[in-house]
């Protein structure tokens, strides 16, 4: 377990080298030169190289290249081009706000879409199984934030059950979780379309197989059969797809946090794009980048809680 | 691929098979139908933009604005008011465009790459899918963002994005059976018989992975469609006042407490247009390749 713990850290640090790598070639491609856009177009020369010296942007490539590395691993990413503030504060201050809503997300997905998936399944062909196949493909087909403005309107705006804006409140626990539960609702949403999906076809294919029909025969009540032979099987791959969708969810969670004007890494990134926050955009991609690879470990370290047989080498 | 296909000659035979596979396919599935019909009509509303409304999508009756629907204004008007409806069908033209272009080139490029990594093996395999796995570890919307804010928010500039995203998806799915095709003993005769390598893999390799590819694209068509939407709701799509349905969400979000129908109206002609997509590849893809299950794009 251990070992391939190791092993598994080990292959996922050159991936991490190239994605930072790119990070940093797409940042300093951006047109533009970042001490004149924080200037602006009233700045003296001599003012935009004094800057230009400040952030280090007059050294040679390859030294600012090697600088980024080091501060990327160790921690160090710089400050706020644009606020002046340190960018791992920044993220650390939003990073729970977004680790929350994607895990609620997650969770919600899970718990609507794996039982609908497995009944779908279950119902083979039957209104049930149709309903459902056709219901997951129109949610995965809504845009995030199409799905939170229709929330947001019903919701918050005709129904005044829940707060429009998903931040703020007085920092309570009721108060916090009565602002997250629109976004995580929309993301939820979303996800259980993609989780149902899943786990019916995975479904499909461990209900034909024989260890499922020698169960049968052997008396083992349906239940038990469904819930203990056939979905623990069947869970694997939808594990695997759920970490393969993290990419969705992150890209969705932007949205939301948008729509939502919820704290966290979304408004962020938008934030810094629109204002060419160089090293902010650099700190954010670093924690893609990481969350990305700790995911893909999760995932795989998942399968052997659900599947014993599976061993870690 | 099935057993019984790889016995069949894959020369001429191939690209009429593949053509009678997706054809089947279609059969089989109403579902698809009910896709490629909506799809048919939503082109049809868009290549007939200007004989369906008498408006100009960027005519603005500052008098008129606000408006509900009425005779003159068959969906209402904006906060500029413009009208509604027109804005609607000729952004339908915009987002048809740019993820039809931005699929194709993807499609393109990825069938290519997919192929040589497949075909040459060894290390250029290890290499190409090596970059493409850490393209495919960004999050498509992130990349795009990243992608438009650099260069600038263009159509040009979008469909580039767009399609760097997609890619990775159509590189992987080419490499795979491009792989297992090229042992077959009728590749090793096209080698003995001293075929070019380009020719072999245009020939004869390609009518095999086709039916794949296209289920892939109109998969990410819808994406596509998804992610211009939302590029143009983050603000960083086709710049305004051009219609696109992204960009009438995000104005219309500004108005959402007192005239919701703004972002309601194009919300639902973006669904519409996801929704029968999803439901044509779908309907294919059970049908082409159940291998395909879960290789969907965000």
């Amino acid at each position: 377990m251990l070992r391939f713990l190791i092993k598994r850290l080990l292959f996922a640090v050159p991936t991490l080298l190239a994605v930072l790598t790119v990070v940093f070639v797409v940042a300093r491609i951006m047109p533009g030169d970042p001490a004149q856009v924080i200037m602006g177009d009233q700045a003296s020369a001599e003012a935009i190289q004094a800057l230009r010296a400040r952030l280090g942007l007059d050294r040679p490539l390859w030294v600012q290249y090697f600088e980024f590395m080091g501060g990327a691993l160790t921690g160090n990413w710089g400050s706020s081009m644009v606020t002046g503030r340190a960018v791992l504060g920044e993220v650390l201050n939003v990073l729970p706000f977004t680790i929350e809503l994607t895990f609620v997300s997650v969770l919600v997905g899970a718990i609507i879409g794996v039982p609908l998936g497995v009944w779908s399944a279950l119902h083979r062909n039957d209104t049930i199984d149709y309903v459902t196949r056709i219901g997951s493909l129109l949610g995965l087909s809504f845009p995030a934030f199409v799905m939170a403005i229709m929330l947001l309107l019903v919701f918050a705006i005709q129904l005044r059950w829940l707060p429009v804006i998903s931040s703020g409140g007085d920092g309570s626990l009721a108060d916090r979780a009565k602002h997250l539960v629109l976004p995580a609702a929309n993301l939820g949403i979303i996800m259980a379309a993609y989780i149902t999906r899943v786990t019916r076809s995975s479904m499909l294919e461990v209900l034909g197989e024989d260890y499922i029909r020698t169960a049968h025969a052997k008396g083992v009540p349906s239940m038990a059969v469904v819930w203990r032979h056939s979905l623990r099987n069947a869970l694997i791959p939808v594990v695997t797809v759920v970490g393969l969708y993290l990419g969705i969810l992150i890209g969705n969670s932007v949205l939301t946090e948008i729509v939502f004007n919820r704290p966290g890494l979304g408004k962020l990134i938008v934030g810094a794009l629109t204002q060419r926050d160089y090293t902010m955009l650099q700190g954010l991609m670093v924690v893609y980048t990481f969350i990305i690879v700790v995911t893909n470990l999760l995932t795989d370290l998942t399968y052997g809680f659900i599947d014993p047989r599976v061993k870690y080498q | 691929m099935s057993a019984a296909d790889a016995t069949a000659p894959a020369q001429d035979g191939g690209r009429a098979r593949a053509m009678r596979q997706m054809l089947r396919a279609l059969n089989a599935n109403k579902t698809s139908w009910v896709g490629i019909v909506t799809m048919a009509v939503v082109i049809l509303i868009a290549i007939l933009a200007p004989v369906l409304t008498s408006h100009d999508p960027l005519e603005q009756n500052i008098l008129d604005k606000l408006k509900g629907p009425s005779a003159e204004y068959v969906l209402g008007t904006d906060s500029y008011g413009r009208d509604i409806w027109a804005r609607l069908v000729y952004g339908a033209q915009i987002s048809l465009w740019i993820g039809t272009v931005s699929i194709a080139i993807a499609m393109i490029i990825g069938s290519i790459i997919g192929m040589i990594a497949g075909y040459f093996g060894g290390k250029l395999d290890l290499v190409i899918m090596q970059a493409m796995d850490v393209l495919l570890s960004f999050p498509s919307l992130i990349l795009g963002l990243m992608v438009v804010a650099m260069l600038g928010p263009s159509i040009g500039n979008l469909i580039f994005a767009i399609a760097l995203t997609a890619i990775p998806p159509f590189a992987r799915i080419a490499r795979a059976p491009t792989v297992s095709v090229k042992e077959r003993d009728y590749i090793e005769a096209c080698r003995a018989l001293g075929y070019s390598h380009p020719r072999i893999l245009v020939v004869h390799i390609l009518p095999n992975i086709f039916p794949e590819i296209l289920v892939m694209g109109s998969l990410w068509l819808a994406t596509a469609i998804r992610v211009e939407a939302s590029l143009s709701f983050i603000g960083l799509g086709v710049r305004p006042p051009t219609p696109t349905w992204g960009g009438m969400i995000r104005e219309g979000f500004e108005h959402i407490l007192d005239s919701a129908w703004l972002s309601i109206a194009p919300s639902i002609a973006i669904l519409i247009v996801v929704f029968a997509l999803n439901m044509i590849g779908d309907g294919l893809r059970d049908v082409v390749d159940p291998k395909l299950k879960g290789e969907r794009g965000g």
